[in-house]
Parts: structure tokens; sequence; C-alpha cells
């Protein structure tokens, strides 16, 4: 009896443990997920991203604390002096997310979004190549979650920023980021971790394109 | 519930059982300068802290123990320390070293212009400049002449650099010398460079101060380095006013490896009709092309192999100077093989290998007759006109091997040592005189790149060489700085000897010759960011040991060239608009062949300046493209030699100033279809729309009496070409292998 009661006080105290280990970490994400949606400054947004990177850093087998330091980073990187260099950041966590969760269409997002920061150093001549990555990468992502909006949001986007000369504007931009809408509607999220983010970009193409 | 009284435990031992602990402290780099948002991590836990706008940071922690803190930031080395987490507040000091990064160092920039590297968004010419730079009609060497320090010489091939000839800049392509870069041609009639700048993905053109891995160049190198594998698999096909070409580019599914091959025809001889020209070419000029690739990605490296046969032909008369009733007809058939493999490799440990060889033979039939007005031989036993009666039948090889190793030294400092051989074979039949010239040439070569700060740089190295056929050592030593003066600013010094061995047409006569010698320095100034550059470059250039010939065939020669050049690259005041402007101002002399005395020589211009503005038009998806280009006078001197024993200068004077406004255009019709696989590209060019007239120089008859202006064969040159390009696309594959 005696030794019923230590091993089940050690299974109880080992699960807890995990438990707790595990409740620390939605925690965390939960809270630092609220924080990115406050963020506003761009110290705001480099702490949030700093924060997703020591949870990552400290988890090692979660990839969702990388993708969202990755597309804190991606995202930074249009803002950034020196954009090759803060995309290629960008791309050493996003490797890191990549190496834990094969093949993911929010990854395969992010990887896009990464080619168009590279592409913006000099569109002229980089449109050949990182806008073909970009393309790539979203078909992929297209491809792995049919259900995903982002990669289609992402398109829009691109394509309400180019010319309607090159078969972009409102007239290619706007039937996506409808659809993007009504599959933004019905997706679920595998957990309250998971990506939900891409309402206000179709609500600001959708705006823009009235 | 049983979750609510975990959780509550949760929080009981946390909050209760510990207490938080408090972290702050500062974040500076080597020199105490604040750092701002570095990244603060305590190792194995969420906690952690970015520094503020005064390189501060605090947060606080439950965790208790030994931990590593980490503070990490963008271009600096990662810093940890141990600590041990008690009841007191711990208070920290970070240290991060600036790491000297490529990106952010400075690079020695004296005396070259580096162009199509990716990386670096500051070049100064890719290859989508070089073929839509109106003028140049997609050849690099003419493209590189609206950058400082070149001559806008027309009658005569290759780039004249500051006061240097244009047989004193060499080309070399992935690393090793390219004997014949331009096509054979007549005498005034400047030739285009054989090879295409979509062959290339980097540029780099020294006016001077170059690196020790290059030698035997006098006054400038073009270095050229090949693409690697191409980004997809297509089929291109070309026509246009004067050639038509095919090709097809395969990658492997796998991107792996790729091969490819291009044919081309051109021949001129219906433009040639449409279009006037000042010579009566009895053999139209014709070039037949075939080239072939291969390329494949070894375990860290790369090998390409790159093969180009040309075959050409042409012939043409001209009114002989000393005699009206004669002319001159002269005819060449040419044909030139070119092979390049190379091979690089990163062998790990900090360790590059860079090997290259190529081969190349090149076959020139020349006659040159002195003919009546109704086209027949004729000799009238003056030996000033059947000088022009002869034939030349000459074959040059050049075959080379050379090997670079790279030691990657502390931070991105890199030593490089390496060898090269070149063994040339020469032969000429001068109408009934033979010839051959064999040289084994050998050269050992070290540099090293010192990073000692971002702001400090510095490349030393050395040359070492040696020339069977003159039987002649050289050493060379190469040594420039850079320093950064301010954000995007730097300068730069450049000191150098360069050595060349004499020309095989003075080599036929006597191999009694020494190496000619030229002494660079060099100062610049650069400020360049992601859509300016502005460079100011000082020089002087001391020329030694030219060879002379006359009275004898001897290395007294000598001369020197000093000026100074402006560069402007502009894409952002006006909106679309990408213009440069470049300005050299050239003060040289020199004594050299059969010139009297130290005189400035005839392929130099005291001023020379070039505008080139580009503009897209997407609403029209055209591109409109000008250039304009202007040179003061260059001399021109009639020698006569009358006592026998010295010459002088009987007439001397000065051209008009070369002035020449061209455009281009190209429209892509396809531009931004989408899931369009056929790319095309239509192009007209036309250069000097304002129809100026161009003299380049004067030819005098045998008794200086008569003298004629040397001018191109035509003033003005249109081209009219439709490009089209299907390409495979492999995306899908792509994502399949990913998938």
């Amino acid at each position: 009896m005696k030794k019923v009661i230590i091993l089940s006080f050690v299974l109880v105290n080992t699960m807890f443990a995990a438990f707790s280990q595990n409740e620390k970490f939605t925690a965390a994400m939960t809270a630092t997920l609220e924080q990115m949606k406050a963020a506003k400054t761009s110290e705001e947004t480099a702490d949030v991203a700093a924060k997703f990177e020591r949870i990552a850093e400290a988890e090692k087998r979660q990839w969702l604390p990388y993708y969202y330091a990755a597309l804190i980073k991606a995202r930074m990187a249009f803002e950034a002096k020196d954009k090759d260099k803060a995309a290629d950041e960008a791309t050493a966590l996003l490797d890191k997310a990549a190496a834990i969760e094969k093949d993911n269409s929010e990854i395969f997002c992010v990887r896009a979004t990464i080619c168009y920061a590279h592409m913006m150093v000099d569109p002229m001549t980089r449109w050949m190549q990182y806008g073909a990555d970009a393309t790539k990468n979203l078909d992929a992502a297209m491809k792995v979650d049919t259900t995903n909006p982002r990669p289609i949001i992402l398109k829009a986007n691109s394509l309400k920023n180019t010319p309607e000369q090159f078969g972009g504007g409102c007239a290619t931009a706007k039937p996506l980021a409808e659809k993007a809408a009504k599959l933004l509607a019905d997706f679920k999220p595998a957990s309250s971790l998971h990506p939900i983010w891409g309402k206000e970009s179709i609500d600001e193409i959708l705006e823009s394109c009235k | 519930m049983k979750k609510f009284l975990l959780l509550l435990s949760f929080f009981l031992t946390t909050c209760f059982v510990f207490s938080q602990t408090k972290i702050t402290g500062t974040a500076k780099d080597q020199r105490g300068r604040k750092l701002i948002a570095a990244s603060i991590a305590l190792k194995n836990s969420y906690d952690g802290a970015v520094t503020d706008s005064l390189g501060n940071f605090s947060f606080k922690t439950f965790e208790k123990g030994v931990f590593v803190i980490e503070a990490k930031m963008t271009d600096h080395k990662t810093v940890e320390q141990n600590i041990t987490i008690g009841k007191e507040p711990i208070v920290l000091e970070f240290i991060l070293k600036e790491e000297v990064s490529e990106l952010k160092a400075v690079t020695v920039t004296a005396g070259s212009f580096e162009a199509g590297d990716k990386k670096r968004a500051s070049t100064v010419l890719s290859s989508l400049d070089i073929v839509t730079t109106a003028n140049a009609n997609a050849d690099i060497t003419s493209a590189v002449k609206t950058l400082p320090g070149a001559q806008q010489v027309g009658e005569q091939e290759g780039l004249f650099v500051r006061g240097g000839a244009g047989y004193e800049t060499k080309q070399f392509i992935d690393g090793t010398y390219v004997n014949n870069p331009f096509f054979s041609g007549a005498q005034d009639i400047a030739t285009r460079g054989r090879f295409s700048p979509f062959l290339f993905k980097g540029t780099v053109f020294s006016t001077g101060g170059y690196s020790a891995l290059y030698g035997q160049a006098l006054s400038s190198a073009l270095i050229l380095e090949s693409i690697d594998l191409p980004e997809r698999s297509e089929v291109d096909a070309s026509i246009s006013s004067v050639f038509v070409g095919v090709g097809a580019q395969q990658l492997s599914k796998n991107k792996k490896s790729s091969y490819g091959f291009n044919y081309g025809y051109t021949n001129v001889g219906l433009y040639f009709n449409l279009i006037k020209q000042k010579p009566d070419y009895f053999t139209v000029p014709a070039f037949h092309s075939l080239e072939g690739n291969f390329r494949f990605k070894t375990k860290k490296g790369m090998v390409k192999f790159y093969s180009s046969f040309n075959s050409q032909e042409l012939g043409l008369r001209r009114p002989n100077i000393d005699d009206e009733n004669l002319k001159n007809a002269f005819g060449l058939k040419n044909t030139n093989l070119y092979n390049n493999i190379s091979w690089k490799e990163n062998l790990g440990n900090g360790w590059k290998m860079n090997w290259a060889g190529s081969f190349s033979t090149n076959k020139d039939d020349i006659f040159s007759q002195i003919q009546d007005q109704n086209n027949q031989h004729q000799f009238t036993g003056l030996s000033y006109i059947d000088n022009n009666n002869f034939t030349l039948l000459q074959t040059q090889n050049v075959s080379q091997i050379k090997s670079v190793f790279e030691k990657r030294l502390q931070g991105i400092s890199v030593l490089r040592f390496g060898s090269e051989y070149w063994h040339s074979y020469t032969k000429a039949k001068y109408s009934t005189y033979s010839s051959t010239l064999n040289d084994d040439f050998v050269a050992g070569f070290a540099e090293t790149d010192l990073y000692i700060t971002n702001g400090l740089a510095a490349k030393i190295g050395a040359r070492l060489e040696h020339s069977s056929i003159i039987n002649k050592w050289n050493v060379a030593p190469r040594i420039s700085f850079a320093y950064k003066t301010g954000k995007d600013a730097q300068m730069s010094f450049a000191y150098g000897d360069f050595y060349q061995k004499p020309e095989n047409i003075y080599l036929y006569t006597t191999k009694n010759f020494d190496y000619t010698k030229a002494t660079h320095f060099i100062a610049n100034y650069s400020k360049i960011d992601a859509t300016h550059t502005f460079r100011v470059e000082a020089f002087y250039k001391k020329y030694q040991n030219l060879v002379k010939t006359y009275p004898n065939y001897n290395n007294d020669g000598n001369g020197y060239a000093q000026g100074i050049e402006l560069f402007w690259r502009d894409k952002k005041t006006f909106k679309n608009v990408d213009y440069w402007f470049s300005y050299s101002y050239l003060d040289t002399k020199r004594d050299f062949n059969n010139y009297p005395t130290e005189l400035q020589p005839t392929f130099a211009a005291n001023h020379t300046a070039s505008l080139v503005a580009k503009r897209f038009v997407l609403k029209w998806k055209t591109g409109f493209n000008f250039t304009y280009s202007y040179a003061t006078g260059r001399p021109y001197y009639n020698f006569q030699n009358p006592s026998g024993t010295k010459y002088e200068i009987k007439d001397m004077g000065k051209t008009i100033d070369y002035n020449t406004l061209s455009f281009s255009v190209n429209y892509l019709p396809n531009l931004g279809k989408q899931n369009t696989k056929t790319f095309i590209v239509w192009v007209l060019s036309a250069t000097n729309i304002l129809n100026q007239n161009q003299i380049f120089g004067y030819n005098y008859s045998y008794n200086g009496n008569i003298k004629q202006a040397i001018t191109p064969p035509a003033q003005q040159f249109f081209f009219l070409g439709c490009f089209i390009s299907w390409g495979v696309d492999r995306s899908q594959d792509a994502i399949n292998n990913n998938l």
C-alpha cells in the first residue's frame, strides 16, 4: 500500500510537472500573442519577436514560437535598413520551425513574405527571381492546405501592389480577397495558439478596392 | 475543478514558495557605445528582455539557481554569462564585440567598378544594365565605355583606359585570361566582343590597382564571372535586322545541373543594302557562332564548362591614299574556339579552392591587295604601296591552368594564394616568311584581405611572374586600403606595380625585351546607398620600359598619366528614371613606338563624359534608354623620317570633338501576364541619332601631303530585333518534390 501511495505520488508529481510545463507554454504563448496584437511601435514589435524567440529556444520542440518570431521578423524586414540581412534572420528562425513541422502551409506563407522582403531591395532587377520564389511558396502553401486563407491573402496583397499592366491591381486582387474572407470565416485553427491572422489585410484590400 | 486546483497549486508554488528576482543591466559594444535592441535571454527559460534606447534592460524571473544568460544582437558576437539567481537583484553589463560582416565592412573600391553582384544593392552595372544601355547594343565593352576611365575610341576595339592602349586592358573569364575577346576585323573599324553579357553574373571593371590574382595587363582588367545554374529551363529564339539565333537551356529536375547550347548566324548583307557603308564590301561580314555549356553542383561547390566556336568572314575595299586610281582590298576569314572550365569547391575548415583551365585557338586568314579600278590585283613597284600586297596566316593558341586557394582567417579576413601557367603558341606566315612564338608563362601570387574593423580594411598582395619568351622575372606588389569616413562613405587608396610582356608583333622581330611596366597610385572617395552612387577618384600612373620601335626595338619608352574622374548614379530623384553620369579628366603623355618624343597618344582625349538615362514606362511595358557621350578631340600626328636617322613631327593637330546621342527602346509585350510561359522582348536602337560627324584621327599618305579622316564605316547604326524565350517552368515539379 505504501508503495502504491509513493508510486501514485510520483506519478501525479511527474504528470503535474508535465502538465504545468504545457500550461506554462500555453500561458506564455497566449500572453505573447495578446502582446503581439497590441504592439504598436517597432520597439514593442521587436520585443514580442524576442519573446517568441526565447520561448522557442527554451522549448526547442514547438514550431509555433519560431513561426511567430519569423513572421514578425519577416514583416519587420520591409522597414529595415538592410532588408536582406533582416530577411535572412527571419529565414534562420523559420528554418528551425520547418525542421520541427514539415510542409506546413503557414510556414510556406512566411517564406513567401521573406521573398517579398528580399525583392523590395531592388524590385526592378529582383522580381524575376524573388517574385517567382514567392509565388512558388504561396502555391505550395495552397496545395498543402486548401482551407488556409493566408496564402490567398498574401497573393491578393501582392497583386494589389502590382501594376495593372503586370496583371495586378484591384481587378485581380479583389476577388482573391473575397475568396480569402470566406475561407477565413470557415477557418478552424488547430488550437488557440495556431495562426488565425489575416482579417485586417483582407479588410484593407477590400477597403482600398471599393 | 481539478484543473483549477492544479493551476492554483502551480501559482502557489511559483508565487509563494519562490519570489521573483530582478535582473537589470546594460549592453554596449567594445567601444562603449550603448546597444539598442540587443536581445537578452535567460536560457532554458522564457525570461528576458530587449535593451531600450539607452541600452538598458530589466526583467524579473521566478527562476532560481545557476543559469546561462545570453546577449545577442545583429552584427555582434553573442555573449554568454553564467549567473546564480538567488533572492538578490542582479545587475549585469554585457559587452558585445562588433562582428566584421561582409555587408557592413568597407571594401577596397579604389580603381574598380564592381557590377552585378546580387547581394550588394549598390552595384554599378548589372547585365540588365548592359543590355539596356543605349549605344552599347548589348556589347559589354561598349557599356563599360560609359564608365569613367574609359576612352571613346571608335576606330579600334578594346578598352583604352587612363592613357593606356587597348592591348593594355585584358579580359578574364572565371579567373583565366581571354586571348581574343573581340571578333577579328579590318583596320580602323572596331569590332564587337565575342561574349554575350547574359553569360555573366558579375563584372568588375578595374581601371587600375587591381588584385594580385591578375597580371599581364598594364592598365586595366575586365574581370567577368560566369553565371551558375540558370533559373529555369527554356528555349530561346531571336530574329533581328542582322542576325538570327536559337538556343536552349535545360535545368535538371533536382536543380543540381544544367546544360545548354546556342547557335547564331549574323549577316549584315541586308542591312548594308539599306544603310550605305563607306567601304565597298565584296564579302559581307558574316558570322556563325555556336556555344555550349554544362554546369553542375558538387558537394559544396560547382563545376562550370563553357565552349564557344565562331567562324567569320569579311572583305572590303577602300581607296588607296597614295594613288587615287588604286584601291586597298582586305579579306579576312577567322575561326575561334574558346573553352573554359572552372571548379569552385568549399573544402571546409575555412578553405576554398578555385581551379580554372582554358584553351583557345584563333586562326586568321588574311589577304591584302592593291587593286585597280577593275578590282584587279596590281603591283606598282613602289614599296610603300606594294607593302599592302600580302597574305597573313596566323594561328594563336593559349592554354592555361590556374589554381587559387583561399583560407579564412579571423572574422571575414582571408588569405588567398595560388599559381597559374599559360602556354601560348603563335604561328604566323606573312606572305612567304614564317615564324613561330612559344611562351611558357608562370606566375605565383598571394594576397590577403584584412578586415581590421568594419571601418578599416586592407588588401595586400604580390605577384611573381616569369615569361620564357623574354626570359625575365618580375615581382609586382599590390597594396590597397579602405577606410570608412561616415555613413555609407569611404576612402580608398591603392598602389601597385603592373607588368606586361611586349605584344607578339614586336616579339617576331626580337625577343630581347624586358616587361613594360606601370605603377599606379589611386585615391578614391565613394558614398553609396541603395539608390545613389557617388565616386570621385584621382590617379597617377607612371609608365616605364614601353616598347620603342625606332631606331631599333627596345624598352626605352616611358610616360605618365594622371587625372580625376567622377561618377554619379541616381535611381531615385526622378521617378522611374535611372541615370548615371561619368566624367574623366586625363593628362597623359608617352614616348613609345616611333614617337619622336613624349606626346599625348592618339587614343587619349583630355575630357570624356557620358550621360546614360533609362526610364521604364509600366503602362506601355516599354523602356526608353538614352546615352550621350562626349569627348574632346584626340591628337593625331604625321611622323616623317627625312634624314633616315630620326622621326620628326611633320604635321599634328586635334580631331573635332566627339559627340554621340543614342537611344534604344525595349518593349516587353508579355510582361506581367499571369501564367504565360512566353517572354518576348522587342529591341529598337539607333546610335548617333543627331547624325553628328565623328572623326577618330587621320591617315597620311606616304609623303605626308594627303591626309584622310578616319571615320566609322557608317555614321549611324540601326537595329531592330525580337527575342523570345519559352520558359519551361519547373516550379510545379519543385512543389511536388517538396511534398
